[in-house]
């Protein structure tokens, strides 16, 4: 660490930076634990703290009820929560916080209604007394702050997120597990076996690093269409969305791969070479090895990058429920649910958590693979 | 025995070329060929397409867009990439910091979306404002905003989506770029009594401008792939159309139309190309000049 006067600036203004980073991710979090009238009317940030809510009960009818002492009398539980209080309550919605917890009001003709802190209320009157449907009270309650899965439960079981995650698991395990073999087999071709023409296709394969997939996909497309059609398949299925993200995906894995191949050294090749190893032999039992922390990098960069894809999912699986991806549920929700954000907000950390967790405990993996392409 | 060896190599490549040539060579011919052709593919039309492109409203709008993505996205991101990098360099919980700067990086852009909506959500007063900018701009007194559309900035709010997952990216190269600097020169200059700014700024910055280079160039080439952020959050509503989310619209809507289609891939292409070859030269220039 080097020295500076004013150090407190440097971890003042990275703190800020790390603030602003996270407090978006932080907020959708929180939100997603909430109770969704909550949610609609405070910010997340108030999650924490207790709330004053206004709420409305009716008692049930008199008749019929409990006698005690030659009085009806209706006992419950205004609040759900032992942890919430009431502070007031009032029996007419002009003066909803008419009298303190605790008191006892007096409603006219011996009807008495008392409301605890607790929230336990007892109404009581003479014989006969009525009140058509029930004794509304309402009651202004300090709550205190209440999280809950209910809302991951609901997008998981009922929202079809459960579904989408096995079906984006079943898009993104052998879109990264073909081309990481397929390019393992090419770079070794290009890293250690001479040929007429190698530095021509190593350009042609860093040059397609910088093509925009978008530029592909109308011919495959039509020719995924063109083949279900003289084959008589159906064109959207999950062996040619693999093929698809294996191909778009070929070019940087092959470049990471043969850089890391040709930084291998020599000798270990050549000696194996001369003790009669074959190609195959050495590449299996020497270079591949050698070479795992590069193919890691590449495959938790592309497992990410599959698991998060849109635009490749949309084009070939489409949009239909038993098919649909992860990020193509939530593009749904956006435009079905727009408002409702204890559903967005669960949906999107069931979209996220797997990738999180890859990208917070394998990071060590994937930074090393692709810094030591770019830094030397 | 040599000749045999020269046979293998190929045998080792084939599986990969094929993918390769299969799905990324021939699509990309391909794709100029339908571009001169009709929304079918099977009747020339000549430049047809390209003056369609050239005058309908709506893909201007996308045009001009992309461009302000392209111009916007990628020095900001490099810039904060910057500052993060050497500012984590600096304190013992840099990793920590740097960590959660990169988290953007594993979240997909319709998740990103999802969160940044959230930030920006509006309620009409006098409804408590449940998202953070709107509850930050009513606390300092001011009027809340539907931020995604007010036309013309609402661009910049859904570039701040894409900038808060490259800075990370560009933190994470342009930090191990720093590490890697010889130590000699910075001792050197704050032995001269330099400032640690200074010392940032005017020694160890303009050692790695290769790094920053290659670091634009690489937000450059993700920028096409705002397609997600904007079909998620505004659909190209209130003027804030891209490229590549017109291009999805013709390929799908009525049918598809794959002249069109393919015309904006290729505009998209050539939006980039330059910018890429550009940022390329520099860096070489600088590679050239540095050593």
């Amino acid at each position: 660490m080097r020295k500076a006067p004013h150090r407190w600036i440097i971890h003042l203004t990275l703190a800020l930076f790390v603030g602003l980073w996270t407090l978006p991710t932080a907020g959708l979090f929180i939100t997603a634990l909430r109770d969704p009238d909550q949610i609609a009317v405070s910010g997340w940030w108030t999650a924490l703290s207790p709330s004053l809510q206004r709420q409305m009960i009716r008692t049930p009818d008199p008749v019929g009820a409990m006698q005690a002492g030659g009085l009806v009398v209706i006992e419950g539980a205004l609040l759900s929560s032992p942890r919430d209080r009431v502070q007031a309550f009032g029996v007419t919605s002009i003066a909803p916080d008419a009298y303190a917890a605790g008191q006892v009001a007096d409603l006219g003709q011996g009807v008495r209604l008392q409301v605890g802190v607790d929230g336990q209320y007892r109404l009581s009157g003479p014989d006969g007394f009525t009140a058509a449907r029930g004794q509304r009270i309402f009651f202004t309650a300090l709550r205190a702050p209440s999280l809950t899965l209910a809302n991951y439960q609901k997008v998981i079981f009922a929202g079809g997120m459960g579904r989408s995650f096995l079906n984006s698991l079943a898009v993104a395990v052998p879109s990264t597990l073909i081309p990481c073999g397929l390019a393992a087999y090419a770079a070794y071709g290009l890293s250690w076996m001479r040929f007429a023409g190698s530095g021509l296709v190593l350009a042609l394969v860093v040059g397609l690093l910088a093509v925009p997939l978008q530029l592909a996909l109308i011919p495959l497309l039509r020719l995924y269409n063109d083949a279900g059609q003289a084959f008589g398949f159906d064109p959207k299925t999950y062996v040619g969305i693999w093929l698809a993200h294996t191909g778009f995906g070929l070019p940087l894995a092959i470049c990471l791969l043969r850089n890391a191949m040709a930084d291998l050294p020599r000798e270990i090749v050549e000696s194996a070479r001369l003790d009669g190893a074959g190609d195959h032999q050495i590449f299996l039992r020497i270079v591949l090895p050698l070479c795992s922390p590069a193919l890691a990098s590449f495959a938790i960069f592309q497992f990410l990058w599959t698991w998060n894809d849109l635009l490749v999912a949309l084009v070939f699986l489409g949009p239909q429920d038993d098919t649909l991806v992860l990020t193509g549920r939530l593009l749904n929700l956006m435009g079905s649910r727009g408002g409702e954000w204890h559903i967005l907000a669960a949906s999107a950390f069931v979209a996220m958590i797997l990738p999180l967790v890859v990208f917070f405990t394998l990071q060590k993996y994937l930074l090393r693979g692709l810094l030591a392409g770019s830094v030397r | 025995m040599r000749r045999a060896g020269r046979w293998r190599a190929w045998l080792y490549l084939a599986p990969g070329l094929l993918m390769i040539g299969l799905y990324l060579v021939y699509p990309l011919f391909q794709t100029v060929f339908l571009s001169f052709h009709d929304r079918s593919g099977a009747q020339f039309v000549g430049t047809a397409n390209y003056r369609w492109l050239l005058s309908d409203p709506a893909v201007r709008g996308a045009v001009r867009n992309s461009l302000l993505w392209l111009l916007v996205v990628p020095p900001i991101s490099t810039c904060l990439g910057l500052v993060a990098a050497g500012l984590s360099d600096r304190v013992a919980w840099g990793r920590l910091a740097r960590a959660l700067i990169f988290m953007p990086m594993a979240i997909s852009f319709v998740g990103a979306a999802v969160i940044w909506r959230f930030v920006y959500e509006y309620r009409p007063l006098p409804e408590a404002q449940i998202g953070l900018l709107n509850a930050l701009v009513t606390a300092a007194g001011l009027a809340p905003q539907a931020w995604i559309s007010l036309p013309f900035w609402n661009n910049l709010f859904l570039m701040l989506v894409l900038i808060w997952i490259q800075t990370g990216f560009a933190m994470v190269f342009l930090h191990a770029a720093l590490r890697a600097l010889p130590q000699d020169t910075i001792e050197a200059a704050i032995l001269d009594g330099a400032r640690p700014f200074q010392v940032f700024w005017r020694i160890e910055v303009p050692q790695i401008r290769g790094t920053i280079a290659v670091v634009w160039t690489a937000i450059i080439l993700s920028v096409p792939k705002v397609f997600d952020i904007v079909l998620s959050m505004t659909n190209g509503q209130w003027n804030s159309d891209v490229l590549a989310n017109q291009m999805f619209d013709w390929m799908f809507q009525g049918g598809g139309d794959s002249g069109r289609g393919a015309t904006i891939a290729v505009a998209l292409m050539v939006l980039v190309v330059p910018l890429m070859i550009w940022t390329a030269l520099r860096a070489r220039r600088h590679d050239g000049a540095g050593r």
